[in-house]
């Protein structure tokens, strides 16, 4: 059940808290495990969801938004363009249920994106689609802002190549 | 479902991330361990605080042994423990033999001295469980062949 997941995942972050003392590091770790899981969660997603191939950005944010988010954590950001360019979309959450039980970050841990972990894993998910961004927090509910908004920004063109998964 | 898989892939990056970390640096394996262990036991506590809010007071140890190996045992990996003995003096053993987080891993051999890293945190989470419903406990786990355990 999800409970067993957010629950599971508090308990890493406060671990990591006792075992780094800069919110960076954990930052960092958090990432870095989100990457490691998000390069696997894509089969499972794709083979979960047998999607077709994304032929734009605003397609994949789309997808990533209303299929993936929906289909793990069940919930459903909304997507919105941030840019001319089209390749710069943040994701906004009213609801965020990695935070269910978490009240509010410790005063020492102001800086702490509790839930880093996921930009790592859409950014790792993003990869092994061959597709390369850059994904922060651009707010956060638990430091005080109104909504949890994740900026996702690709960098390169997407690569013209058949990926269909059967 | 798609939740499962979300939480066997956490377990396993967070069991290599603290052996990876340890290896660089400072901590022996036993402090890998004991820290799974620790994290286990945290979630452990809260799971069975949300899971008997409904339910009616145990008899006796018996009837919470019971609870951990079908209800607790469900709702976490969505099977029942497979057999559970006692000498009806304190000690039970629980096998499951188709363990969730070790069916990922090849069956055989080869990977059976990693095992025991993927039990830790299991074990964490029944000693918190059983922690919070009263009970004080020791909780070890052995794995010969996989992937089965006890």
């Amino acid at each position: 059940s999800r409970e067993l997941f957010v629950l599971t995942y508090g308990a890493l972050v406060a671990q990591l808290c006792k075992d780094y003392e800069k919110d960076e590091d954990v930052n960092t770790c958090l990432d870095r495990m989100g990457y490691a899981i998000g390069i696997r969660l894509i089969d499972d997603f794709l083979a979960r969801s047998s999607v077709k191939r994304c032929r734009s950005y605003s397609e994949t944010a789309d997808m990533i938004a209303q299929v993936a988010f929906k289909m793990y954590l069940g919930v459903t950001p909304s997507v919105s363009c941030s840019s001319a360019a089209g390749n710069e979309f943040s994701l906004i959450l009213d609801k965020n249920p990695l935070v269910d039980f978490v009240e509010e970050l410790p005063a020492e841990r102001a800086s702490l994106c509790y839930c880093n972990l996921l930009c790592g894993v859409i950014r790792g998910a993003l990869e092994m689609v061959h597709l390369a961004a850059e994904v922060t927090f651009l707010q956060d509910r638990l430091k005080g802002d109104a909504v949890t908004e994740i900026g996702i920004t690709f960098l390169r063109k997407a690569e013209d190549r058949k990926h269909r998964r059967n | 479902m798609a939740d499962e898989t979300l939480f066997l892939l956490l377990h396993s990056e967070m069991v290599a991330g603290l052996y990876r970390a340890a290896e660089q640096g400072e901590g022996e394996n036993g402090r890998c361990t004991t820290k799974l262990e620790s994290m286990g036991f945290r979630v452990g506590q809260g799971l069975i605080e949300r899971f008997t809010k409904d339910t009616a007071r145990f008899k006796d140890e018996l009837d919470i042994m019971k609870f951990i190996c079908k209800d607790f045992w469900t709702t976490v990996f969505k099977k029942q423990i497979d057999n559970l003995r006692t000498n009806h003096q304190g000690i039970y053993v629980l096998q499951d033999n188709k363990f969730r987080l070790l069916t990922q891993m090849s069956a055989g051999k080869q990977y059976l001295e990693h095992a025991p890293k993927f039990l830790a945190f299991t074990c964490g989470l029944i000693r918190g469980g059983l922690s919070n419903l009263g009970i004080k406990s020791i909780v070890t786990a052995e794995v010969s062949s996989m992937p089965a355990c006890k």
